[in-house]
C-alpha cells in the first residue's frame, strides 16, 4: 500500500510539473486532469472515497469543462485550426496516457486488495462526512451555498461584457 | 500492513503547493495563472485530507468540500474575467494590465 502511495505521488508531482511548463493550454489541461486523477487515487488510498469521487466529478469534470469552454471561446478563427493540427499527432498525448495508465493499474491493484482501499486505518466514508456536514458544519454549508450564488451572479454579470462589450453597454 | 506516515502526505502537499506557486510566478498567461491557483487549492485540500486520515476524523473531508466549493466559484468568475480581458485588450498577457480604470 505504501508503494502505491509513493508511485501515485510521483505521477502527481510529474504531471503537475508538466502543467506549469507546457506552452499549449490544452496540453496543460490534459496534464492537470492526470494530476487530479492522481490526487483522487491518493484520497482513495487515504480512506476518503467521498472526497476522491468529488475530485473526479467537480474538479476533473466541471471545472475542466469550464476551462475547455474558455479556451474554445478564446481561440476563435481559422488560423487556430492550423495551429491546433500538431495536437492530433499521437506523440502529443502519449505521455499523459502513459501516466494515466499507471494510475489505472494502481487503481485496479488497490481495488482488488484485501481491505478496500486503505491501509490499517478505518475508512472515513460518505455517511460520516454527511453527518459532520449537516451536524456541526451546517452553517458552513449555508455559507458555501451563498458563495456559489455569488460566483454565479458574478459570472452572469461579467458574461455579456465578455462576449460582446458594445452590445452590453447599450 | 503499515500505514502511510503523516510526513509523506504533508510533504507531497507541500511539493504540489510549491509547484503551483512557481507556476503563478513564472507564467504570464492568465489561463495558466488560474490553473496554478487550482493547483494551490488542490494541494491545500490534500493537506486537510492527510490530516483527517491521520486523526481518523471526517473534518478534513468537510474542509476539502468547502475548498472545492470555493475553487468552483473562483474559477467561474476568473474565467469570465479572462474572457473580458481578452475582449478588451486582445491579449491574455497579465503584464498588459498595468492600471485599472473604473
Amino acid at each position: 500500500m505504501n508503494t502505491t502511495f509513493y508511485v501515485t505521488a510521483a505521477v502527481g508531482i510529474l504531471s503537475t510539473l508538466f502543467v506549469i511548463t507546457s506552452l499549449n493550454a490544452v496540453h496543460a489541461l490534459l496534464f492537470f486532469i492526470v494530476s487530479l486523477l492522481a490526487t483522487s487515487l491518493i484520497f482513495y488510498i487515504l480512506g476518503a472515497p467521498f472526497a476522491a469521487m468529488l475530485v473526479i466529478i467537480i474538479n476533473a469534470g466541471a471545472i475542466m469543462v469550464l476551462f475547455v469552454f474558455a479556451i474554445m471561446i478564446l481561440n476563435l478563427g481559422p488560423h487556430m485550426t492550423e495551429y491546433e493540427k500538431p495536437s492530433f499527432q499521437p506523440r502529443q498525448w502519449v505521455f499523459p496516457v502513459f501516466l494515466a495508465l499507471i494510475l489505472i493499474g494502481e487503481f485496479v491493484f488497490t481495488f482488488f486488495q484485501h481491505s478496500p482501499g486503505v491501509g490499517v486505518r478505518e475508512i472515513v466514508d460518505a455517511k460520516r462526512v454527511g453527518i459532520a456536514l449537516f451536524g456541526p458544519y451546517v452553517l458552513g454549508v449555508e455559507m458555501a451555498s451563498l458563495l456559489l450564488l455569488a460566483g454565479l451572479l458574478g459570472a452572469y454579470h461579467l458574461g455579456p461584457y465578455a462576449i460582446n462589450p458594445r452590445e452590453a453597454k447599450k | 500492513m503499515v500505514s502511510i506516515p503523516l510526513e509523506a502526505g504533508l510533504l507531497l502537499a507541500a511539493v504540489l503547493f510549491v509547484i503551483g506557486l512557481v507556476g503563478i510566478l513564472i507564467r504570464r498567461n492568465i489561463l495558466f495563472i488560474l490553473l496554478s491557483i487550482e493547483i494551490l487549492l488542490n494541494a491545500s485540500g490534500l493537506a486537510f485530507i492527510v490530516a483527517g486520515y491521520h486523526w481518523n476524523q471526517p473534518d478534513g473531508q468537510v474542509m476539502f468540500f468547502f475548498i472545492l466549493t470555493m475553487a468552483a466559484a473562483e474559477v467561474a468568475v476568473g474565467l469570465a474575467l479572462a474572457l473580458l480581458m481578452f475582449h478588451e485588450f486582445k491579449t491574455l498577457n497579465i503584464d498588459q494590465l498595468t492600471r485599472m480604470q473604473g
